[in-house]
């Protein structure tokens, strides 16, 4: 760190032509040390509490029940089959689950772009009234997502207002239900997941230069015409941020499913992952699964990168 | 016509949006006042005795104390790590950078049962008993993501020739981060931080894995929701939410009124 120092009383001495000498590429390198030194803890925590557990689960994902062995033993192998054991018995669960994170991610798209809008963008230079809205935004966290989804799940129940006013007039059936269907689940995972839409399309919205609007709007652009070419196109970073940020958590969560579902047509692989580890102790048949939902997911979002990808993604 | 349309379109969708966010907390809020007994589900009367009493249910409030302290001790960590990593992406160049970038990617791109699951397989390989301290390591791994990207943001915005000039005037290397850099930083590091800290009060997944007998706030409630959530719940879910708000807002206005005095002068 000392280069600094070090560079300008050299500017000082020599003046401009000398800035790049042996000693300033000597300590180039030693800025390149402190650097190591800057983010060697960090790494280290991270190879060895996330790098090396995932390949913990991929080793343990082959591991093999031997003949007789009690619940939960199991001996190191290379057992590839429970590979195919676990796909055949869960892909329709992985294709809901991707199905009900694409739907959510969709939905909390269309609530969290005009949100971010209005505050980025309707409330520029009103500070005051951006800050209240962006803390209404963190602030649930800190009521517990699960008291939240529980309430959801008392509001949408049979003898909640929304099934009542609904039976009433007759959006749905008398015998009709929200909770325990697809229909909840799905909308529980696009509440939960809302902000990390919004918060990254804001970030984004926040920077937009208005006058580039008013420019489309000189032009005579319609409002939705500006809309699609100017501000839509310019934004597609947070947007691109916020889809992955709301998908990823989506498709791995349980907790929606197990509270707002029911346990026949709404299971997500989440929940089947907790109960192979915890309710059937299948620890080889729990870490394939795990394992084939971090592959899947890693792939949709290199797909996603290549097709839609911009630079300065995070 | 279209012109009005747009007009009152992103209020009205913008303000249903923040109203669908805060209807649960709403109804979290009503029923903290409810006489409920032992299952907090349907409504039987306004009480205060909740309020007055809010560690009257077993176990809720040792649980929020744990949240609390892996919430704080979980943050320092990442905030610390997290800065440091974020710093050494940003300024240095040196092999591996390309392996770090991903190794801090990694973690966001990965659901948190996997994460869970992942950590909990390493634990039992250990041999490692699970409790605090590996729900608190695990919350690193998350929160330390987050963090080195949000104070990414924040170093690569920031202009060099700041701490050029506090060298030129033959600040030390130490002086010139603690009284140039790091007052610079320091808004984007007390958000990352913020965000950890909710990010971890808040976790339930990865907490569940790694949590053994130990319970936290978030899992406190998962495991009573199949028998009734005790309206203290809602009372400290509540309170939180109340807290944060306040917190919050009362700075944002310190803050909105010291801009306005200075544009004043």
């Amino acid at each position: 760190m000392t280069s600094t120092v070090e560079r300008s009383r050299r500017r000082k001495n020599r003046g401009p032509q000398d800035l790049r000498s042996e000693e300033e590429l000597v300590a180039e390198r030693r800025k390149g040390r402190v650097g190591l030194y800057l983010i060697i803890p960090g790494m280290a925590v991270l190879a060895l509490f996330f790098a090396a557990p995932v390949m913990v689960l991929l080793g343990m994902s082959l591991y093999a029940r031997p003949p007789g062995a009690e619940i939960g033993e199991f001996v190191p192998a290379l057992e590839f089959g429970n590979y195919a054991t676990v796909v055949g018995a869960y892909w329709e669960v992985f294709l809901r689950s991707f199905l009900f994170a694409l739907i959510a991610t969709v939905a909390a798209l269309l609530i969290g772009y005009p949100m971010a809008y209005l505050v980025a963008v309707r409330l520029r230079g009103r500070q005051l009234m951006q800050g209240i809205l962006l803390v209404l935004l963190i602030a649930p966290f800190f009521s517990s997502f699960i008291l939240r989804t529980q309430a959801w799940k008392q509001i949408l129940s049979d003898e909640g207002p929304v099934v009542t006013v609904l039976r009433a007039i007759a959006i749905l059936p008398a015998d009709g239900h929200l909770t325990a269907t697809a229909f909840a689940v799905v909308c529980g995972l696009t509440y939960n997941f809302l902000p990390f839409m919004m918060l990254p399309i804001y970030a984004n919205l926040d920077r937009l230069d208005t006058n580039l609007l008013e420019a489309s709007g000189d032009l005579y652009a319609s409002p939705l015409t500006t809309f699609f070419k100017v501000t839509l196109p310019l934004s597609m970073p947070g947007v691109f941020a916020g889809t992955l940020l709301t998908f990823i958590p989506a498709a791995g969560d349980y907790v929606n499913a197990a509270l707002l579902g029911n346990n026949r047509d709404t299971a997500m692989i989440g929940q089947i992952i907790d109960s192979r580890f915890f309710k059937v102790v299948d620890y080889p048949g729990a870490s394939a699964l795990s394992f084939i939902l971090m592959v899947l997911i890693l792939a949709l979002v290199m797909i996603y990168i290549k097709r839609f990808g911009t630079k300065e993604l995070f | 016509m279209r012109q009005k349309f747009g007009r009152w379109f992103i209020p009205v969708a913008g303000g249903l949006a923040f109203i669908y966010l805060l209807v649960p907390i709403a109804y979290i809020f009503v029923f903290s006042f409810n006489d409920a007994g032992r299952t907090n589900l349907e409504w039987r009367g306004f009480t205060l005795d909740n309020w007055k009493n809010p560690c009257g249910a077993p176990n809720v409030c040792e649980s929020l104390v744990n949240s609390l302290q892996i919430g704080v001790v979980a943050t320092i960590f990442a905030t610390v790590l997290g800065t440091c990593v974020a710093l050494g992406l940003v300024r240095y160049k040196f092999k591996f950078r390309n392996t770090a970038d991903l190794l801090i990617i990694l973690p966001l791109a990965t659901p948190e049962v996997v994460l869970g699951a992942s950590l909990l397989a390493q634990f039992l390989n250990l041999g490692w008993e699970l409790g605090f301290s590996t729900i608190v390591i695990s919350h690193i791994i998350f929160c330390m993501s987050f963090v080195v990207v949000t104070v990414r943001a924040r170093v690569s915005s920031l202009d060099p020739r700041l701490e050029e000039a506090a060298s030129d005037l033959y600040a030390s290397p130490i002086t010139t981060f603690w009284k140039v850099t790091f007052p610079l930083l320091l808004p984007g590091i007390v958000a990352a931080a913020l965000l950890s800290f909710a990010m971890s009060f808040d976790d339930f997944i990865i907490t569940n894995f790694n949590s053994g007998n130990f319970s936290t706030f978030p899992k406190f409630i998962y495991v009573s929701a199949t028998r009734g959530i005790p309206a203290q719940a809602n009372v400290i879910g509540s309170a939180m939410f109340i807290l944060a708000l306040v917190v919050v807002v009362t700075s944002q206005v310190i803050a909105y009124r010291r801009r306005k005095a200075l544009a004043a002068r």
